[in-house]
């Protein structure tokens, strides 16, 4: 079996073992071991991935694995990684592993629950590493829908309704996807051997007045789920209904699946396309960074907050994809990362928090540090790597993507850029608001003495996300250069 | 000469800030306080010992002190000629603002082990102090303008973090906000101001962009953006870091609400050395600001530090709460630097005004410290901040007396104090540049002796109150740092500044200006004279003046409104009107936009349901209805 | 060949015929009603299948074969019909053909 294939089959498995599980500590041993194996391989992966960068491997992509699975159509099972992937895996096992943790205690039908987390899991580690457009699109909706179910059974609040509103909206970008797929596919050959591998469409050309279209359909497409402006809206109410560590994953894992797919297929496959419409979506994406910012400002429910600091943080990443340099693009991958660590720190905290307090109301909230140090300590610390502070991944992040972004000449980008750089001073004003009500001033009631601390499971939850946020905060050389490296085959496309 | 220990110099602290930061529950306070004053004597020792190595041994190669890089490591590639490295630059401003933390530094740190003492988080302080410690030591060597922006963002939340030390208390948790949310509204002018230099000039590293025969100063840039040059615009938009970090007009709000923090934490940061970052900024990036078109930024530079300065000392004279007094206070002094920066000159005895500002940057953190750390011992003694709860504490507190008395005549320019000589030379600095700012400076130094003995007066001297428990010395820690520093206030006045400091770098040979330093003085002691009748013995006279100044007062004591103003932005525009519109607009329109296509949806097909009646008769009618139209669509096709 | 009556006499009856039918099925709320005039169409149908065979193609018999295949059907599904009548109305004690809607849920 080949490096890949395992991340498809380690989560069937555990799967399939948590078919036999009979109660909530049974169900939870095996995620925990399921998803130890994962983090292990995606640990793993990152050496195997330098071992093979070091040994003068230059593809573009490695560990590459093909065969075919339709054979009239040409659908085939290829897979590969390059340094993005890499990562991109890494953030999805640790997320996962995090999510087990946070959902140490949950009450009702555990078993499945684990198993609709596990099988979002296999969703995204497959949509991560496919190299067949077909197979793609198969793990993206086997990622998407088991959050219909996540939220809708253990979910809070209006819990049907989110859900609702989430799985239309994302099979509505699904649909458009497909079509787009299929263009894709319809132009792969001049000659009628269609195919859905990536690289090979990659080496044709396809028609600019095809691209012209196609692109945008693509990137609305996956940009749905990337949380563009004015497609966001299913996700401060899905976020706020979900249970703790599916907000978690969602927002830490899911929402990148839109940057990621954008990247892969709609800036490599369509760069003409790119380059003609990038103006409009950089409108788009600018507006999302700045509203996303400003509209948190005045929310009251804490995941109201941080779904919109998404709303705003993955706006840039696709500002930053749309500005169409490799600066920018490096910066878009390591806000990605970044920004997946960070919200699912936050969102873990929230639960957290709301499990002992029974609200999310910041005005309700006050003096947490008295009460509950170790987690308010978290959290300003994630609220202070949220607002870009140097020494956490956002800071890295946002400057490669500001300092990219200000490579492009003209006005229209430098305007744009500008506005985005004010989202640094708007995101200090919500991010410290929240802290400012929430965790200092006096202690709001009386009971709030009473809340536990933070137990074993939720200190090794948290410190497995903020361990990485760290570490790509101080040590970020490493990690840029792997990506850039890995960036090279889209520059040569756009070039 | 190898430098590469001074990487130690900061690591030192940030090793602390780690250890205590991680171990502050399992720590007793006394060994959290020992283990930071420890770390920050070594830090200091390092300090001092590269200070000395470089002034007088190896730094002056031909007459010029030369930089050296005693350390340096890429940390992150943004594109082939962008790329932030993370290193030790030792230059003459450097070393001498390293000399300034640690000291400041090492006093406050003793000087908390008895001011903190009992608090619960004392651990917590120390982890505190020594971060911020850090950060100013990184912002102080960095190597480019990305590694100071990288400190000068640490330093910022290090502020941040220490204001809002008090967690519990609502008016400290509002400050630190406002500190943070301020001096980050600046520094989107310093990052913006970043991104355009570093992408003209194509290098963030400060040694090829302030080489002045380097091609950035002497081709210049082509690109030109409102008939100003790129870099200059770039420049100005750094100042407004530097502006917002150093407290001047218009962005100075936050500086006198931070002194919700412990006083020693005002002491450090916000009168000795964070808030001199921006002076430092200026200083750094000299040569650039002096080359690029004709200084035009410095012009910029001189006229807001000339109007802070004035504007912050007449605050300062009304003020009643005496570490606000002090805030002022350092606004206005901060402001007199930048003011001396932006009159100077480059070449030998012409940058009379960069060394003057240095000098004064240097003896000003002394007795600025010293004033804060007084005020301090007071607050300790009596458990308040305002003037009305003082008065004759003289006898109580001989050291705290004598030091603070040391401390307002330096700040006011006596004669043979620190104060004076660096005054003095910004004055003579400014004399000869312009006279306007010259007779703006001799004005704010004699309102610097009013409002300095004014509250000396009304502290020490001044009718007795009745106190709830009687104020007594504090204890040794806390009047040793006082004492040190207090030699600290008038010994750096001898010091030969111009020889060590100088904007070309080869050293000077500066001279008392008479006529101008003895109208300083005469001004300085009118001040001291006047506050000496109005506040020596408890009388009216004050209120007398405050009743004729009438809404001219009202509005001083009310710092001009500045801050109802920026209140009534934020709060009424900003979050009201622009945030709660964009809420509301996402609410209705965007996302009811979204329900609005599920709705018609669902609407739409409940309309179509009634079709399927479920009755075959419905449907047979159709059908039939359906074959007739084809048919007679066919037969009349043609 | 009847003398003395054209194709088009009866053709035109069994329009009215058909029409007759269609008429009643749409509109008899009666499931009888309803069954016999789908017999009045079948009916018209046949006799139309016939006269086809018998003015155009003399010389060949599909249209007869066809309409007795016609007839044959047409009795299998009323026998079907009414017993589906037959235990709708054991079940509801109606042959209305609105109380048939019950069906659906």
């Amino acid at each position: 079996m080949d490096i890949l294939s395992l991340f498809i089959v380690a989560p069937i498995i555990t799967v399939a073992a948590l078919l036999f599980a009979k109660n909530l500590k049974q169900s939870r041993v095996i995620s925990l071991i399921g998803s130890l194996v994962q983090f292990a391989m995606a640990i793993n992966l990152i050496f195997a991935y330098l071992a093979e960068r070091a040994t003068g491997n230059t593809a573009i992509m490695v560990f590459t694995k093909s065969a075919v699975w339709f054979k009239s159509l040409n659908i085939r099972y290829d897979v590969g990684a390059d340094g993005i992937t890499v990562f991109m895996i890494v953030l999805a096992s640790i997320v996962v592993l995090a999510g087990v943790f946070i959902s140490w205690k949950i009450k009702d039908l555990p078993k499945e629950f684990f198993i609709s987390l596990i099988v979002l899991a296999t969703g995204v580690y497959g949509f991560f590493i496919s190299l067949d457009l077909f197979l793609l699109f198969l793990f993206f909706e086997v990622a998407v829908i088991p959050m219909y179910l996540l939220i809708g059974i253990w979910g809070s609040g209006p819990k049907e309704k989110s859900a609702m509103k989430l799985t239309i909206m994302l099979m509505g970008a699904s649909a458009l996807l497909l079509v787009g797929i299929l263009g894709l596919y319809f132009y792969s050959s001049p000659d009628g051997a269609y195919t859905f591998n990536i690289l090979e469409i990659a080496k044709v050309n396809i028609p600019a007045q095809v691209q012209h279209y196609l692109f945008p359909v693509v990137f609305i497409g996956f940009a749905v789920i990337g949380a563009l402006f004015p497609f966001h809206t299913w996700s401060p109410s899905g976020h706020a209904s979900a249970p703790t560590a599916v907000s978690m994953l969602h927002a830490g894992v899911l929402m990148k699946l839109g940057g990621y797919g954008v990247f892969r297929v709609a800036m490599y496959l369509l760069p003409i396309g790119a380059m003609e419409w990038s103006w409009f979506f950089i409108i788009l994406s600018v507006i999302g960074v700045v509203y996303g910012a400003l509209a948190a400002i005045k929310q009251t429910d804490l995941k109201y907050i941080n779904a919109y600091s998404s709303v705003s943080h993955l706006g840039l990443v696709l500002f930053a994809l749309l500005m169409l340099n490799k600066t920018s693009w490096n910066g878009a991958i390591l806000q990605s990362l970044s920004h997946g660590f960070m919200t699912a720190l936050f969102f873990a905290l929230i639960g957290m928090i709301y499990e002992r307090s029974h609200t999310r109301d910041v005005r309700e909230l006050g003096g947490l540090l008295k009460v509950i140090p170790f987690i308010s300590v978290i959290y300003v610390i994630a609220g202070l790597a949220s607002l870009g502070l140097p020494g956490f991944s956002g800071f890295v992040a946002e400057m490669t993507i500001f300092v990219g972004a200000f490579q492009n000449v003209d006005m229209f980008h430098r305007v744009a850029t500008i506005l985005g750089v004010t989202v640094i001073v708007i995101t200090a004003v919500y991010i410290l608001r929240a802290v400012g009500m929430m965790l200092m001033g006096p202690v709001k009631k009386e009971e709030y003495y009473n809340f536990p601390k933070a137990t074993w499971y939720e200190k090794t939850g948290i410190f497995l996300l903020l361990i990485p946020i760290i570490i790509i905060g101080t040590t970020p050389l490493w990690i840029s250069d792997i990506i850039m490296d890995s960036i090279k085959p889209f520059i040569e496309r756009m070039l | 000469m190898n430098f590469s220990y001074t990487l130690f110099i900061p690591l030192i602290p940030l090793f602390v800030f780690l250890f205590l930061g991680i171990l502050h529950t399992k720590l007793k306070p006394k060994l959290a306080g020992t283990i930071g004053v420890l770390g920050l004597s070594t830090s200091t020792l390092l300090s001092y010992y590269t200070a000395y190595k470089y002034f007088f041994e190896v730094g002056k190669v031909d007459g010029v002190y030369q930089t050296f890089i005693g350390a340096k490591t890429t940390w992150i590639n943004f594109t082939e000629l962008l790329h932030i490295d993370m290193g030790v630059l030792l230059d003459p401003i450097s070393i001498m603002m390293l000399v300034v933390v640690s000291t400041i530094s090492l006093m406050v740190h003793i000087y908390s082990l008895g001011y903190m003492k009992g608090e619960a988080g004392f651990n917590r302080y120390y982890a505190f102090l020594s971060l911020f410690t850090f950060s100013m030591y990184g912002l102080v060597i960095a190597t480019n303008i990305f590694q100071m922006y990288i400190f000068w963002e640490l330093v910022g939340v290090s502020s941040f973090l220490l204001i809002g030390y008090y967690y519990d208390k609502p008016s400290a948790v509002a400050a630190a906000k406002k500190a943070f949310i301020v001096t980050r509204f600046a520094d989107l002018g310093f990052l913006i101001g970043i991104l355009i230099l570093s992408y003209y000039a194509g290098t963030f590293d400060f040694q090829i962009l302030n080489n002045p025969q380097g091609a950035i100063i002497s081709n210049g840039i082509g690109a030109s953006f409102m008939g100003l040059s790129v870099i200059t615009w770039a420049l100005i938009l750094m100042f407004v870091g530097g502006a917002g970090k150093s407290a001047m007009f218009p962005l100075h709000i936050w500086l006198p609400d931070a002194m919700e923090g412990p006083t020693p934490v005002s002491a450090l940061i916000h009168a000795a050395t964070m808030v001199v970052a921006g002076v430092y900024l200026v200083a750094r990036m000299f040569p650039l600001y002096y080359f690029i078109d004709g200084g035009f930024v410095l012009q910029i530079v001189a006229y807001v530090g000339a109007f802070t300065s004035l504007f912050a000392a007449i605050i300062a004279c009304t003020q009643n709460d005496i570490k606000r007094v002090l805030a002022f206070s350092t606004m206005s002094q901060i402001g007199y630097m930048m003011l001396a920066l932006g009159v100077s000159g480059y070449d030998g005895h012409e940058g009379l005004g960069y060394m003057a500002s240095m000098f004064h940057l240097f003896t000003h953190a002394m007795f600025k410290a010293l004033l804060f750390l007084g005020a301090g011992s007071v607050i300790h003694a009596v458990h308040s901040n305002l003037m009305k709860d003082m008065g004759g504490l003289r006898k109580y507190m001989p050291i705290t007396n004598i030091t603070f008395f040391i401390a307002a005549l330096s700040i006011s320019g006596f004669p043979f104090t620190s104060g004076f000589f660096s005054k003095d030379e910004i004055l003579s600095a400014a004399f000869e540049n312009s006279k306007l700012i010259y007779f703006v400076g001799l004005f704010v130094a004699g309102l610097t002796a009013f409002y300095m003995f004014r509250i000396y007066f009304s502290i020490f001297w001044g009718k007795e109150k009745t106190y709830k428990h009687t104020p007594h010395e504090s204890p040794l820690s806390m009047t040793i740092p006082l004492i040190l520093l207090a030699i600290l206030s008038i010994a750096p006045g001898y010091i030969h500044f111009s020889d060590f400091i100088s904007a070309d770098r080869g050293g000077f040979e500066a001279h008392l200006n008479y006529p101008l330093a003895i109208t300083a003085v005469v001004t300085g002691l009118i001040g001291i004279l006047v506050a000496y009748v109005f506040y020596k013995k408890e009388n009216n006279i004050p209120e007398k003046v405050s009743k004729t100044f009438g809404a001219i007062y009202t509005w001083t004591y009310h710092k001009f409104y500045i801050d109802e103003l920026y209140l009534f932005v934020t709060k009424k525009i900003i979050f009201n009107i622009v945030s709660a519109s964009f809420a509301w607009f996402d609410k209705k329109v965007i996302d009811d936009s979204m329900i609005g296509i599920g709705d018609a949806t669902i609407n739409s097909s409940e309309k179509i349901k009634k079709l399927q009646s479920g009755k075959f008769q419905d449907y047979a009618t159709w059908f039939i209805l359906g074959a007739i139209a084809l048919v007679l669509y066919f037969l009349y096709k043609n | 060949m009847i003398s003395g009556i054209s194709i088009y006499h009866i053709l035109t009856l069994t329009t009215i015929l058909f029409f007759i039918g269609i008429y009643g099925f749409i509109t008899r709320k009666n499931l009888i009603a309803i069954l016999i005039s789908i017999e009045l169409i079948l009916n018209a149908s046949v006799v139309n299948f016939v006269i086809f065979n018998t003015y155009l193609y003399p010389d060949m018999l599909q249209g007869v074969f066809f309409s007795i295949f016609i007839i044959a059907i047409a009795a299998a599904e009323s026998a079907l019909a009414v017993s589906i009548i037959v235990s709708f109305y054991r079940m509801l004690a109606s042959v209305d053909v609105k109380d048939t809607e019950t069906l659906k849920y």
